[in-house]
């Protein structure tokens, strides 16, 4: 909402300066968004002549103009107004100039090979009028060259961001309420209507019964012999400030009421209209042309003005071209009117439309005000345009009754913690147009109509420490106390997890939750796609399936910036659905390139597959999981190499799955055209981290050292080469618990001396007894039967 | 005794000359081996008289201490000596880079929640979460924002469904609801997440971070949300005062409502929170809507309330001079390693929010 100072000072009578009102509409909570000049500097337009015109060398229809604004020097301008000729005398706008009507800046440009220095201006341009056939043509100005063609200073406006609640503040008269009531200054009365009603209302008016009906009343004014024109200075000043185009004195009016007082009007040009006015829903498919000169197809149920035979316009949004106004018109219908606020956001909304008018009648206007809005608009047109006008007709409900609050002084203190008197309340409640009547510890408060807002005492209670100021509520020190956990188990292991593989030299990363959906369909097959209806940008299309998508997106952007040897990750929501809460958080990280790329101390070499392997068991058992409970396999799923990852479940392969990790699979890696192919991916699924019963205090079991030598024996297994060295392990590790205090596979080898389908596998067994040293033949007892069993469940031989 | 004192300068004698382990070993076996002249003399006590023995045996013990004090103090020189030489030849230019690794960062928004976390855990907050895709009833309605309400504008909405009951939340408030609903008064939560809203420009991504706070009870009152804040402000920024203001506005889900604005100030291009001439928008709060209340069956007259949200993403930015919103998020590998933090930086109120 855009005021200006002189304008406010109309309805309010005040001493204060410019900033002492922005301070106070700021601390009111009508916060000011900034004070500027109008429409840019106007000071810099000056008059000036054309001394001479040649033809453009490159193009027809353009002349290069030497311009004069009176001193010795001549601008060049290339124009192509066709009046543009020697000795004209117009309108010259430098370099720097912000042209009204576009507000393009205006720079030194080459215009077809020609330097111009600024431009001549058309009255559109300059937002006098919608003439632009070509430039002002001023006539007796020749005394007047180099000087500013806007006599008066551009005013200074105030921007003020009014919340969706306040719509009174969306005319000047509501603001200069509020700041009365806030002590700058008194608000001035209105003047009581000065003319005579004497014609006749020419035009009926009705309102249908239809259900959809948004209208609630319709009042209008018929004034006949009018003669319009274009507005008076004053006005056409108001409507610039306002950032709006002036077009007509009848036009400039209800546009200037609209903003002086929140009251929107529409006039009709009445000879258009057919026989009468019916406020009406539309009919599935009817179409009309609005004033924004597009042509609009209705939907069933919308509220519209019409005569007999056409649609005239929405009502409170936009009117329709057919019964536009026009500097010719003699006669016209002037509309006051009130439309529900659902009703014409359904319509606007369907139609994409934005106007004053709707913006206006969704937030709410005074039901009201149809007949003070009709008496000023009407004084006005009869000062300026002359004519007659009838008396007011309404049709519909012509008044509506105030709503009624009782309001507890007592709850002010309850909710704000300070107190507050009942005079007080009553004073600023009566200041802000609220009347009412005190009870002992209440007031009976009536609403004043143009506040839609208030509807509970929480709504006066805000409307008291508004004004009374809320730097006056006492601060109250908060109590450092907990009752309950901070975090939850799931919000630790998130936690963890990032201080986790950060430690691993991962960086963290946060992506948006879309993503592209040519990407994400690379690593997500089986669960639905999750479409976005309106993406910022078709490559932003759906909710991610994988944690996958963004990262390598990213990583690929990285490695194209040159930097390959890259770890990332990750964690946050992945969707497996569209419903609320089908989304799971996942702990994500890829790796990608060489480890110790050019180092003159390490052996360069590729990231492989165990690299990945031991960030992400290192990180389960960081997150509590025992090692043991850690069961991995080769089970993998499609966005990783077949050959070269595997999956992690707890306690056994069937149990809660607890990460992938791999080798990205080499196609999607071609597909998205990575620079360094090398890349490795992991993902660890919290939810499936179950949440440990007891604490590990309570778990802990006591401290048992054996003091008795250990032994080490090694074994050389001659084994099936498809045959999974962990479940080896796991078979040797579980012959004898008591005794087998390790299982470790030192050498794995494939080749000369062994069978083609076989490997030998060297594995070291480290054996211990709690109470006793083990003899030679305690030691040849257990490694035989290590073979035994081995050979029993495995197959395999003992190399010899 | 006699014996003796030769058996002594014989040895003292051939001692000078010890230059080497094997000089060594050869004297210790001169005097000390199995026909050592040391040995030798040990084997003639047998012989001697008793009272004689007494004397010999005690002059022959301290002298055979002496020499091996000797022998090992010279062993010990010598095995210096020996070590030294080597060691002149193990010279490694130290000034060699170390082995490769990389140093893996946490980024900003993480560590901003945690510091957030820290510090609401300080006056009894838990953390609470909610879904990214929310029903458009708990991301509006329930929150006394009904269908045609005009606030709904503000919130570029991303929609799932063509009817708009699917959408993706575009604050954290709707999560007040599912506590609220599934829970019993007193709340005291706070929620950081992910929001989105469809806006994309220099100063908008179209995913952000809020934190909501909400605080329910008996007596709750609006000095209970300006001390909150009031604390929270000075902690997060680590000054001791700040200057803040509360500024009337407006939200459907809060009554009354403010935002709240600090006083900043540039220096050296620097920004300096808490103090200045200049104000800063950092938040929304209000004491919550009794309508609200009722959606969630909670009896509005036992129970009330503040709620109040910021921007988690902004608030980094101010405490660490980040300029651009947009880089949050887009894992430029230069930008996460410069504004990123170490992962044992973990704040906490005894070793302190940040180094």
């Amino acid at each position: 909402m855009i005021i200006t100072l002189p304008w406010l000072k109309e309805h309010l009578k005040t001493k204060a300066n410019q900033n002492e009102i922005i301070d106070k509409l700021t601390n009111i909570g009508l916060e000011v968004e900034g004070a500027k000049e109008s429409s840019g500097e106007l000071s810099v337009f000056k008059i000036a002549k054309i001394l001479k015109t040649e033809k453009h060398p490159n193009a027809d229809k353009l002349k290069v103009c030497d311009v004069s604004v009176g001193g010795r020097e001549t601008f060049k301008v290339v124009c192509g107004a066709p009046n543009a000729r020697d000795g004209l005398i117009t309108i010259y706008a430098p370099p720097g100039a912000i042209i009204p009507k576009t507000k393009f800046k205006l720079k030194i440009a080459k215009i077809r090979g020609v330097e111009s220095r600024g431009m001549l201006c058309s009255e559109n341009e300059l937002n006098l009028s919608n003439e632009s056939d070509g430039i002002i043509e001023l006539k007796n100005k020749e005394s007047e060259i180099g000087k500013s063609y806007f006599k008066k200073k551009s005013e200074q406006v105030i921007d003020i961001s009014i919340t969706p609640n306040r719509a009174d503040c969306l005319g000047i008269r509501g603001i200069a309420r509020d700041l009365s009531s806030s002590g700058v200054g008194k608000l001035i009365p209105l003047k009581k209507k000065k003319f005579k009603q004497s014609s006749e209302h020419l035009i009926k008016t009705s309102i249908t019964k239809d259900p959809h009906q948004g209208c609630l009343s319709f009042g209008s004014c018929y004034i006949k012999d009018i003669s319009n024109k274009q507005s008076p200075d004053w006005l056409k000043n108001k409507i610039l400030a306002l950032g709006l185009k002036p077009i007509s004195a009848v036009v400039d009016i209800t546009n200037y009421v609209m903003f002086d007082l929140n009251r929107p009007l529409h006039a009709y040009d009445a000879d258009k209209i057919d026989e009468e006015i019916i406020v009406r829903d539309s009919k599935e498919g009817e179409e009309f042309e609005a004033l924004d000169s597009k042509k609009y197809k209705l939907k069933k149920g919308m509220c519209v003005i019409a005569d007999k035979s056409s649609i005239l316009g929405l009502g409170g949004i936009i009117g329709g071209t057919k019964t536009s106004t026009e500097f010719e018109t003699k006669n016209i219908l002037l509309e006051s009117a009130y439309f529900l606020p659902s009703s014409i956001r359904k319509t606007a909304r369907d139609l994409t439309i934005d106007t004053d008018a709707k913006y206006r009648f969704e937030r709410g206007i005074d039901p009201n005000s149809i007949i003070e809005g009709l008496e000023i608009a009407t004084e006005l047109i009869l000062n300026i345009c002359g004519g007659k006008a009838s008396k007011f007709i309404i049709s519909g409900k012509s008044f509506q009754k105030n709503k009624i609050i009782k309001f507890e002084i007592s709850k002010f203190e309850n909710l704000i913690g300070i107190p507050i008197s009942i005079n007080e309340s009553q004073k600023i409640l009566s200041s802000l147009g609220f009347k009412c009547k005190q009870g002992k510890k209440e007031l009976k408060v009536e609403i004043p109509s143009w506040r839609p807002d208030i509807n509970l005492d929480v709504d006066l209670i805000e409307e008291l420490i508004r004004i009374k100021g809320f730097k006056n509520i006492k601060l109250i020190e908060p109590e450092r106390k907990r009752e309950h956990e901070t975090l939850n188990f799931k919000q630790k292991l998130f936690h963890l997890s990032q201080r986790s593989f950060a430690s691993k030299g991962y960086l963290e990363t946060v992506t948006w939750s879309f993503t592209d959906s040519k990407i994400d369909k690379q690593f997500s097959k089986g669960e639905k796609e999750i479409q976005i209806l309106n993406p910022i940008s078709s490559d932003l299309d759906v909710l991610r399936r994988s944690i996958f998508s963004n990262l390598s997106i990213h990583l690929k952007k990285n490695q194209d910036r040159g930097y390959e040897d890259l770890s990332l990750f990750e964690i946050g929501p992945t969707f497996y659905g569209k419903n609320p809460g089908e989304q799971q958080i996942v702990v994500g990280a890829v790796k990608s390139g060489k480890i110790a790329r050019k180092s003159w101390i390490e052996k360069e070499r590729n990231i492989d597959v165990f690299d990945i392997k031991s960030d992400v068991i290192k990180t389960l058992i960081e997150l509590g999981i025992s090692e043991h409970n850690l069961i991995v396999s080769d089970n993998t799923k499609q966005c990783y190499h077949p050959g070269r990852s595997g999956s992690i479940n707890l306690k056994s392969e069937k149990g809660p799955l607890l990460a992938y990790f791999g080798e990205i699979h080499p196609a999607i890696i071609k597909r998205l055209d990575f620079k360094e192919p090398n890349v490795y991916g992991l993902e660890i699924f919290i939810k499936n981290i179950p949440e440990p019963n007891k604490k590990i205090r309570q778990t802990k079991k006591s401290f048992q050292a054996s003091d008795f030598q250990k032994s080490e024996r090694d074994f050389a297994f001659v084994i099936d080469k498809v045959y999974k060295i962990g479940s080896l392990e796991k078979i040797i590790r579980e012959i004898d618990n008591s005794l087998i205090q390790d299982v470790t596979t030192f050498d794995v080898y494939e080749g000369e001396k062994i069978p083609k389908d076989k490997k030998s596998v060297a594995i070291s067994v480290t054996l211990q007894s709690k109470d006793k040293t083990l003899s030679e033949k305690d030691l040849d007892q257990i490694s035989k039967k290590i073979i035994d069993v081995v050979k029993d469940k495995t197959g395999a031989t003992i190399r010899s | 005794m006699d014996e003796l004192k030769k058996i002594q300068s014989n040895f003292e004698e051939k001692f000078q000359n010890v230059k080497s382990k094997d000089d060594l070993q050869n004297i210790k076996t001169e005097f000390f081996g199995k026909n050592g002249q040391i040995t030798l003399q040990f084997k003639t006590l047998g012989s001697l008289q008793p009272e004689k023995r007494k004397e010999f045996a005690s002059n022959l013990n301290k002298i055979k201490g002496d020499l091996n004090d000797k022998i090992e103090l010279k062993n010990s020189e010598i095995e210096n000596i020996e070590i030294n030489k080597k060691l002149k030849n193990e010279n490694i230019d130290v000034t060699l880079p170390i082995r490769p690794y990389h140093q893996g960062k946490i980024h900003p928004v993480s560590q901003v929640i945690d510091e957030i976390s820290s510090i609401f855990s300080e006056i009894g907050f838990s953390v609470a979460e909610g879904p990214d895709v929310e029903s458009e009833y708990n991301n509006f309605t329930a929150l006394n924002t009904p269908e045609d309400h005009p606030a709904r504008d503000m919130h570029d909405t991303f929609y799932l469904e063509k009817n708009k009951k699917l959408l993706l939340r575009t604050h954290t408030s709707p999560v007040q609801i599912r506590s609220m609903i599934n829970g019993k008064p007193p709340f005291k939560i706070i929620v950081p997440g992910r929001t989105y809203r469809c806006d994309s420009d220099q100063t908008h991504a179209p995913m952000f971070h809020q934190l909501e706070g909400l605080h329910i009870d008996k007596n709750i009152t609006m000095g209970h949300l300006k001390g909150c804040l009031d604390y929270f402000i000075k902690e997060f920024f680590e000054v001791k005062n700040v200057k803040m203001r509360f500024r009337p506005s407006h939200f459907p889900f809060t009554e009354p409502s403010a935002e709240v604005d600090i006083g900043y100030k540039i220096e050296n291009e620097k920004i300096i929170i808490g103090e200045g001439n200049k104000w800063l928008e950092i938040l929304g709060c209000g004491m919550v809507h009794p309508n609200v209340l009722k959606n969630v069956k909670v009896d509005p007259r036992k129970y009330q309330g503040f709620a109040f949200g910021m921007g988690i993403d902004r608030l980094a930015m101010l405490k660490y001079g980040i300029n651009d919103l947009r880089a949050f998020f887009e894992t430029d590998y230069r930008w996460l390693n410069h504004f990123g933090f170490d992962p044992l930086d973990v704040p906490t109120n005894y070793r302190g929010l940040s180094k």
